[in-house]
Parts: C-alpha cells; structure tokens; sequence
C-alpha cells in the first residue's frame, strides 16, 4: 500500500469533516457563542472580583479578560473534542462508522486521521473566537497568533485522542450525558483556564495539586505561553506525553483483536 | 446484453480460474458475546461468480458472521480467508477485495451523493479524480447519476439501498457481502436490486453472500447457507437443502431445518 493511498485518505477524511463542519451552521455558531458568553458575560462581571497578580507569561498586571482568553481557546478545544467524540458514537450506532473501519488502510491510520480531521476544525474555530476577542481589545502580540498554532494542534490532538478513547468505551448515546459531568466539567474547572492556580492554593492544596495534575491545565498553560510567544516545557511534555497515551489506549480500544466495534455485546440489530 | 465493463480485478482473476481460491473461506469460526454463544464452529465457502444466500431467521447469527468477515472485530475462534488473505494476518489485503451493504444505512444524509462515494473512495486510497470517476460510474449502473449532487436525505429509501451498493462495488470488489439488503423495500426495489447483482454474478464474475431471512429471494441456481442459531443447518444447491430439510418447499423445508423440535429428532 503507497504513502501516497495513505494520504488521499487524509485528505478525504478531513474533507468530509470540513463539509460537515460547514453544512452544520448552527454547531460553528454555538462553538463559537459558548467561548464569547464566558469572555463578554462572565469575565466582564468578574473582572473587579478577580484580580490577577503579575504571573509570567504576562510581564505586567492584566485585565482578567486577558487571562482568561487562553482558558477558554482551550475550551473550544475541550468542547469540540468531544462533540467529535459524541459524533463517533453516533457514527457507531447509526452505523456509518462500519465504512469507516472497513477500509483496507490500517486502523490506527484511519483513526488518526478522523482525529487530525477535527482537530483542524477545531484549530479554525479557535482562531474565529480569537479574532472576535481582538475586537474586545484582548490582543495578544501579532506573532502569538501564529506561535500558537502548534500548540493548539497539540492541545487538540491530546483532547481528541481523550474523546476517541471515550466514544469507544461509550456504548450508548444516552451515556454521553455522564461525560459532561464526570469529564468535561471537572476537566475545565479543575484547571487555569478561569483562575490562577495560585489562587486555588491558597483554597485548597488538595484541589491545587488535582488541577496540576489535570492534562488540561497544561494545555491551557501551553496556550497561554505560545500566545506570548513564549514555550512552557513542562506542560509541552505532559501535553505531549497525554497524546501519546490517550491515542494509544483509543488505537487499541478500537484494535478488533481487543476492542473493536461491537465486540463487549451484540451488534445493534442482530440476525 | 450488458454494456457495462468487467471490473479489472475480476477480469485478472478470471485469468487464473484454474487455483483460483474461494472467493470467502471461513473455517470453524465461532463466537460469543459474553456468555451468549452467537456463532458455533461455522464454516462455509464462496466461490467466484457465485451467488450464495445465507438464509437464516433473526437472531441466526448473520450479522455477526459479517462483523467477523469485515473484522469490525475478530473471532474468538476459527479462521477466514479472503481470496487466500488470512484476514487477521493480512487485513489490508483481504479487506481490500471486499465490498459490504451492511444492514444499517452507511451513507451521510448531509452529503450529496457525489460526496458520499468520493468519501469512501478516499477510504480506500483512490485519488480524487479516479475517485470521481468511478463515483459517476457506479451511479449510472444504477441509474441515479442525475441526482449524484442531491443530499442522500431526499432520496427514497430504494434508491438510498442502490446507492450503498454502488458505494460497495466503487473499490472494484470481488466479494461483494450484502446483509439484509433489501429489508424495507418495496417489490420494484428488492426485484432491481437482485436483479442487478445477479447480473454481476454472471457477467462479471463476481462473488456475493446475501444473507436474508426472505425465502423469495432464493432462485434455483443459487447457492445456500442456512443459518440457525449460529449454526450451519444446511449447504449446498436448492436441492442439497431440500433433501436435507426433509424435501417439499423450500418455505416447508427451511421451516423444519430451523425447527428446534425437529432438529431434536434429526
């Protein structure tokens, strides 16, 4: 099999993402939305209430607007993530997932780059709501814009391999709801995404050392640094190594040798 | 008479009709889902340019023999081979020969259906104007080229049903798998869609399991399987299966051969 059968099946696959993408208007705009009700609503009323102390990479004291702008890139990250996730249990129980995995390409290929497809999408989102909060005077230097790029990519691989693990654990759409409570929101609010953690620590270093431990506190710090043109190493390599493992474990939770589609109960309509 | 060109895989492998191997050569395969037991060391073939019907009632094992066939998860036990391809050993080749209508719809009703196909082109690593090609192709063998740009969702639920099999021939199989495909459809549907296949079978020489739980579907000249709670009751031609049903119909036969009583006393 040539690289190049490899590649024109990227390219196909994440074409079909972005037509997806761009026939589901009302999914752009509601991504878009969530991260401008947090940034127009919610920091705006606790910008008083917050203060935020001079933290690198900030080299003076910010508006909690400013901070909070990395946290919440990473959410629309962290939500798409899982939207893609969601559509993969979808997929699986409409079934459309079966073309999908019965390609003649390796299986860890194709789930790459159904990953790679909507960490794309994703990344475009993230750059709307950036450009939105320019507009709101959060204007990060020119270059951070493009700085940033890799380490949304990263950030987005290492959530989206976590959402591919948790749609091929997930047997049913019902149960999606369980991944808002037990996934979604202890991941975001145990983080630096709303505040710093210094300001948890003097909470509670339990919860301190949690959020340091949450993958996606580092993904919104190697956000943070990457908009300021700056590289945070620690949370490159937890980041880094998060991809690793969660795409890992999804490859081989899909592998039909052990997981596979189906494989834990019957097909959805035997005969 | 047909117009329409032999696939090129099935013109080559005609070339060497002497060692050809069957086109699908499962060897005591079974499996279970938990503690339920869904396939018991079943084995059967199909030969190139066949048409077998696997005929089984709901709940026989049908679905899951195709899972294990296009490995959406492999067998506890038990082999299957593809054209010779062990498909555990060699998945990208044996799959690579394969084409599937699987019962559930697999088409994206968002899409066109020129996008549809173009997808699953890409899946298989055609280029994009090869891809297109064979797209307008495979439509016009089923008539609904004139629609290739409409979204799958405004068309019927036959024509949805053709374009999933235009979908499965696009890659050039030579074992084409087709699970309960005309489930839903009315009589003018089900009647082109066998009729189509059947053309296949014997222009192009193609190999088909169509597995169905409809007896109608069943013609003289095909081959059959029949499936009853993940076994093999009974295989081989129509006559094969009457005689070992006990003769009469095959409506009476196929009732006795999935008969739990009578099986008790075979």
């Amino acid at each position: 099999m040539s690289g190049l059968r490899y590649l024109r099946c990227l390219e196909g696959i994440t074409r079909r993402e972005a037509l997806r993408f761009l026939q589901q208007r009302g999914r752009f705009f509601s991504a878009l939305v969530r991260p401008l009700v947090w940034l127009l609503i919610f920091a705006s009323g606790f910008r008083f209430v917050l203060g935020v102390s001079i933290i690198p990479p900030y080299q003076t004291y910010v508006m909690y607007e400013e901070y909070v702008v990395p946290g919440l890139c990473a959410m629309v990250l962290l939500f798409q993530a899982m939207q893609s996730s969601l559509s993969m249990v979808y997929d699986r129980e409409m079934g459309s997932m079966r073309m999908l995995l019965t390609s003649p390409l390796p299986r860890w290929w194709l789930l790459g780059c159904k990953l790679l497809a909507a960490v794309l999408v994703a990344v475009l989102q993230v750059y709307a709501f950036l450009l939105v909060a320019w507009f709101w005077e959060v204007r990060p230097p020119p270059l951070g814009y493009l700085l940033v790029l890799p380490a949304l990519l990263m950030a987005g691989l290492m959530l989206g391999a976590l959402g591919l693990l948790l749609s091929a654990r997930i047997r049913q759409l019902e149960n999606f709801a369980g991944v808002m409570n037990f996934v979604i929101f202890p991941m975001f609010f145990a983080s630096s995404a709303l505040y710093p953690l210094w300001r948890v620590r003097e909470a509670s270093p339990v919860l301190w050392a949690l959020c340091h431990a949450n993958p996606f506190t580092h993904a919104v710090e190697l956000i943070r640094f990457a908009l300021y043109g700056r590289i945070e190493p620690v949370s490159a390599a937890v980041v880094g190594g998060a991809m690793l493992v969660f795409g890992a474990l999804a490859v081989l939770a899909y592998d039909p040798a052990i997981g596979g589609i189906g494989r834990r109960g019957a097909p959805p309509n035997p005969a | 008479m047909s117009v329409v060109a032999p696939h090129p895989l099935v013109a080559a492998s005609h070339g060497a009709s002497g060692a050809a191997p069957p086109a699908l050569e499962v060897s005591g395969l079974s499996h279970a889902y938990g503690p339920k037991h869904a396939l018991h060391d079943v084995s059967l073939r199909v030969m190139p340019g066949e048409f077998t019907v696997l005929l089984g009632p709901n709940g026989a094992g049908k679905s899951t023999l195709f899972a294990l066939v296009t490995r959406l998860f492999d067998a506890r036990q038990g082999s299957i081979r593809i054209f010779g391809a062990e498909l555990r050993r060699h998945p990208g080749q044996a799959l690579a020969q394969l084409g599937v209508v699987f019962q559930q719809p697999t088409l994206d009703p968002d899409l066109s259906l020129r996008q549809n196909l173009a997808y699953s082109a890409a899946l298989h690593g055609l280029s994009r104007a090869e891809g297109r090609r064979r797209a307008e192709q495979e439509l016009a063998r089923i008539g609904l080229l004139d629609r290739a740009g409409d979204a799958v969702r405004k068309l019927s639920g036959g024509q949805r049903r053709r374009v999933e099999m235009a979908r499965a021939l696009l890659t050039r199989p030579r074992l084409l798998l087709m699970d309960e495909p005309t489930v839903g459809l009315d009589a003018a549907s089900r009647s082109f869609l066998l009729g189509h296949v059947r053309r296949l079978c014997r222009e192009e020489g193609l190999a088909v399991l169509w597995a169905t739980h409809l007896i109608d579907e069943v013609d003289e000249n095909s081959r059959l399987i029949v499936l009853q709670e993940g076994r093999v009751r009974a295989s081989g031609g129509l006559r094969d299966v009457l005689a070992e049903g006990g003769g009469g119909t095959l409506r009476e036969a196929f009732a006795r051969l999935t008969d739990e009583a009578w099986k008790g006393g075979a």
